[in-house]
């Protein structure tokens, strides 16, 4: 089923799942009420089926998540944070292009 | 790098360039529409359409969008993601020279590459965008609830998207260099009744300030007077400027502000050339008429390959 590779994050799991994972994360930050996040969406699980094993593609709500959007001062959205070895690598805010989100995701590479 | 021919390209997948795709394709044209993101264009950030017809009860951008690129898969039109880096026009041939080296060549091309939010270009404004600084009410509204935010302009997209923030925000200020308001009577109407939009007249807005996020700005009347206003968010919303930088516009025929000129049938000046949506140099810049242009235009298009063949 498409979609099955993008792991929906909550505040709670954060910590564990991306700035300690074993291997580099992209979290996307989208809400239900933003048009240009659900636009990406098919994208995004693309890229979780390309990237399955190499970089862990999430995605957090953050209507229902507030701290981690307030921790990395976001008041935009989408944004995508690519996270390494528990650092930001790479973002990008807005509804960009799947070649340029494959240029950024092949960095943490 | 691999060259690909087409009879047809569209460049850009907004209302214009999926709506030229839909004809194009229904029309069984050998036709590729290149996306440099995802299909929608500026109406992806448009919260509610109430004014495109065949929907009574209105709809979201997303949704309308949805469906028109729903409708030209249906007809299989054909879509690429890719930078276009340059353009380059010949009579016998128009080429797309892609970010990856890549080059599309195409007999006809139609230009959709609409246009984006114009910016004041003053302090502040670059460093604190995404902290408080926003050009989108839809994407960023709700990081602003109960606070007290600013609205530059003073056209339909700023009156329309002040009321609507009050769904988020506890107060609206619109700073309008003006003393009256260009946007259409209806949407002047629904933000004077609506008690949380205040409004300042006559006065630009000169810097935004804050440490890490807007805290205030800095604005000036017609009389020279400045004074600061405490804000979390500022919403610049000021009007558009044509994506035009890969273009050929003194060969094109341009406006003075880089908009594309074109007659009624969407032709530029060169030869199958097209062009159709906000790009083009017009006064309306709606969902309705980007979406007949685009038919215009494919329209023209075929005209100009059946002429030729």
């Amino acid at each position: 089923m498409a979609g099955e590779n993008v792991k929906h994050l909550t505040d709670a799991e954060f910590d564990e799942y991306v700035l300690k994972g074993d291997v580099p994360s992209l979290v996307d930050f989208w809400a239900p009420w933003c048009g240009p996040c659900k636009a990406i969406g098919p994208m995004i699980e693309e890229l979780a089926d390309e990237y399955a094993g190499k970089v862990q593609i999430t995605k957090m709500n953050v209507d229902d998540n507030p701290t981690t959007p307030g921790k990395y001062s976001i008041r935009a959205i989408p944004t995508l944070l690519l996270f390494k070895d528990g650092e930001i690598l790479d973002q990008v805010t807005g509804a960009v292009g799947k070649t340029q989100l494959v240029a950024m995701l092949n960095k943490a590479l | 790098m691999a060259n690909t021919h087409h009879q047809l390209i569209i460049l850009g997948g907004g209302p214009a360039g999926l709506t030229a795709g839909l004809y194009a394709a229904r029309d069984r044209l050998q036709v590729m529409l290149v996306e440099k993101g995802v299909v929608g264009g500026q109406v992806l950030v448009t919260d509610w359409i109430d004014n495109y017809p065949g929907f009574p009860e209105g709809l979201s951008g997303f949704d309308l969008i949805e469906k028109m690129a729903a409708q030209a898969k249906r007809f299989e039109l054909e879509t690429k993601n890719a930078n276009v880096v340059k353009v380059e026009l010949t009579e016998a041939k128009k080429k797309l020279i892609l970010e990856s080296g890549e080059e599309l060549t195409c007999q006809t091309l139609i230009i959709c590459t609409g246009a984006r939010p114009n910016k004041l270009s003053i302090p502040g404004e670059e460093e604190l965008t995404g902290k408080g600084v926003s050009f989108c009410a839809t994407c960023d509204g709700p990081f602003f609830r109960d606070q007290e935010i600013l609205v530059v302009g003073g056209g339909d997209t700023a009156i329309q998207e002040a009321d609507f923030l009050t769904k988020f925000a506890s107060k609206v200020t619109v700073i309008h260099r003006r003393d009256e308001l260009r946007a259409t009577k209806v949407l002047q109407e629904k933000a004077f009744a609506n008690e949380r939009v205040e409004f300042i007249w006559n006065s630009n807005v000169v810097a935004i300030e804050g440490e890490k996020e807007v805290e205030r700005v800095r604005i000036r009347n017609n009389n020279g007077e400045e004074r600061e206003i405490a804000a979390s968010g500022v919403f610049i919303l000021i009007g558009t400027i044509p994506n035009s930088e890969i273009l050929p516009l003194e060969q094109l025929g341009a406006d003075e502000f880089g908009f594309v000129i074109t007659d009624d049938e969407m032709c530029t000046r060169v030869d199958g050339v097209m062009a159709a949506g906000d790009i083009r140099s017009k006064r309306v810049r709606q969902v309705i008429n980007a979406a007949g242009e685009g038919a215009v235009a494919a329209i023209a298009a075929e005209h100009y390959l059946y002429d030729w063949d």
